[in-house]
């Protein structure tokens, strides 16, 4: 292959990334940007939506019926353990940020342990619900890539809209901005955090259902979408919507391009130090406001 | 000087149980106090200084790989275990320099993202640093003073030695007046700088002693178990003298050895329920942030132990 067509391959993997990486950090996003805690359990919210995406695809005999099932099913039920978390657990913290941080190492650790334990240490697959090959010129691709980049990208619409049109979108951004006159204005607080947990959550699930026909369900793959996520978020600026997406997308497309031509450990080693640096010198992100 | 008593009764009773412990504990409590005098220097930048750092692995793995390396090089175990103290202490240097620019929350992710390049770095070149898998260190290089390390008996003593050191000069370091103007940075950072404190270079100096604390744990980690590897450079390592810690209390000068000690007991007594201890880790995490975010000594302090260090 030459260089143009290995470029396009490259360009098209990195788009896939990016798609997945919005997804999985616009949900840390929310949660940070509304409740002003860093969740460290947020990769292992998007490791059990790709294990329990397995666990229902099991249960359902043909495959895309089964993947169809787990899209519906498993990120409900991830943002179902996610409430629970927040009401039992973050609201007695009083969303302290440094207990919430230490609590989320805790849960995440609970939530490794219990898939390993439930799960088994091996990879799973689940299958694509359709194998469509777009043959270019040069080399065939998987239709069901592409087909994850248009649902994240209508995920992440809908999300957009739902915070921009909607009542409850209104409530989140205005709990957002001032938690205590949203309460006096007669806003239930706690169930304000305890959704935007869950949905955020939920966003993890979502995007780890749509990955696992690509790369397989494990009890520890939680590990590299917290840290991507976190760089995003970081770039972006911590909990500006705008800023996550275009992060995303450069961070994503980065990712690809660069793990092709160098490394992808020293891409890493790069992109950690730089999230350190940005939020030493510039702590409102590449593309946030100053904070006021 | 009335808090003398107790850490020497502490110290006595962890000599008698050198002679008493049968071997397998042996070489358990070996490895807590290895563990507590890591513990010891997170407690100074955390539980002194309010400081809370996610990447103390990062300057455990630099004092371990700095003496590991050296020793295989031909380095004397002596000599080397101070490389790794330095290592510990340069490295916090290097990180609390820019890391200290930030509080709270930014801290926290800029020390644990320092902790991962670190980590990655060693994967990185891991012809040089063994990577992974790490390397043995020959039992031949292990000697210290004429002691064989490979030995049980010479093994708990320079552990217990080495703990003995770092405990006392822990507690000389927060009773002094520089000790003081740690605790009134965790208290108040704007009262201390209207008196007249940098907050920047007490923190600095905080950090860098917290660092070398966790350097020589690391190297001495090495020399007494012969063995080095970039897995104790993970994230679980920044996050187990946290727990050890939060566990025995957060700014008391025991808090560390009774919270390491306690949780290698809890890993051991629960390796019969569970194959692994991350569920015990996760589970006292949570527990200990909601229902006693003072740790034990801590606890019984505010109850009225108005005695404990």
């Amino acid at each position: 292959m030459g260089t143009g067509p290995l470029l396009l391959l490259a360009t098209l993997e990195g788009t896939v990334m990016a798609a997945v990486l919005a997804l999985a950090a616009v949900g840390l996003s929310l949660t940070f940007g509304v409740m002003r805690v860093v969740n460290v359990a947020h990769g292992e919210f998007y490791m059990m939506g790709a294990v329990l995406a397995w666990a229902v695809a099991q249960a359902v005999p043909s495959a895309p019926l089964g993947f169809v099932a787990a899209l519906l099913i498993a990120p409900p039920l991830v943002a179902a353990l996610a409430w629970v978390t927040d009401t039992t657990l973050l609201k007695r913290l009083n969303y302290d940020p440094e207990s919430t941080i230490v609590a989320t190492i805790g849960l995440s650790y609970l939530l490794q342990q219990g898939a390993l334990s439930f799960f088994g240490p091996d990879a799973r697959p689940v299958a694509a619900p359709f194998s469509l090959r777009l043959q270019f010129p040069w080399f065939g691709y998987s239709g069901y890539k592409l087909f994850v980049v248009l649902a994240a990208l209508l995920v992440l619409g809908a999300v957009w809209l739902f915070l921009r049109r909607s009542k409850a979108g209104l409530v989140m951004r205005a709990t957002q901005v001032d938690r205590n006159t949203a309460r006096a204005f007669g806003i239930n607080v706690d169930r304000v955090y305890a959704g935007t947990f869950a949905l955020g959550a939920g966003l993890a699930a979502l995007a780890a259902v749509l990955v696992v026909p690509i790369s397989q369900a494990h009890y520890l793959m939680g590990h590299d979408p917290l840290l991507l996520s976190f760089i995003v978020v970081i770039i972006g600026g911590l909990g500006s919507l705008r800023g996550t997406l275009i992060a995303a997308l450069i961070i994503g497309l980065a990712d690809g391009i660069l793990s092709m031509l160098y490394p992808p450990t020293l891409a890493k080693i790069v992109a950690t130090l730089v999230v350190a640096l940005v939020l030493v010198f510039r702590p409102q992100g590449l593309f946030g406001a100053p904070a006021r | 000087m009335k808090a003398l008593v107790p850490h020497l009764a502490v110290l006595v009773a962890l000599a008698a149980m050198g002679f008493l412990l049968p071997p397998y504990h042996h070489g358990m409590m070996a490895r807590v106090l290895v563990m507590a005098v890591f513990a010891i220097g997170y407690n100074i930048a955390f539980g002194y200084t309010g400081l809370l750092s996610l990447g103390h692995a990062l300057h455990f793995c630099a004092g371990m790989m700095a003496c590991g390396i050296a020793m295989r090089e031909g380095v004397a175990a002596g000599p080397a275990l101070m490389l790794g103290l330095a290592a510990g202490g340069v490295t916090a240097l290097a990180t609390g320099l820019l890391a200290l620019r930030t509080a709270g929350v930014s801290f926290m992710i800029v020390t644990l993202m320092f902790a991962q390049a670190f980590h990655l770095a060693l994967l990185y070149y891991g012809g040089f640093t063994g990577g992974d898998e790490g390397f043995p260190l020959p039992g031949a290089a292990r000697r210290l003073f004429g002691l064989d390390l490979t030995q049980a008996g010479p093994r708990y003593a320079v552990a217990l030695v080495l703990f003995g050191l770092v405990l006392l000069a822990q507690w000389g370091l927060v009773s002094s007046r520089f000790g003081r103007s740690l605790i009134a940075m965790r208290e108040n950072e704007e009262r201390s700088r209207m008196l007249g404190y940098n907050p920047f270079t007490t923190k600095l100096a905080a950090l860098v002693i917290s660092g070398l604390c966790a350097g020589i744990a690391g190297a001495a980690y090495g020399v007494l178990f012969g063995y080095v590897g970039a897995s104790f450079g993970t994230t679980q390592y920044s996050i187990l003298p946290m727990l050890y810690v939060l566990l025995g209390g957060a700014g008391t000068t025991l808090g560390p050895l009774l919270g390491a000690g306690l949780m290698a007991w809890l890993i051991d007594a629960a390796s019969g329920l569970t194959d692994s201890p991350l569920a015990v880790i996760g589970v006292t995490l949570i527990g200990l942030v909601v229902f006693a975010p003072r740790g034990i000594l801590g606890t019984l302090r505010q109850r009225g132990q108005k005695w404990l260090p």
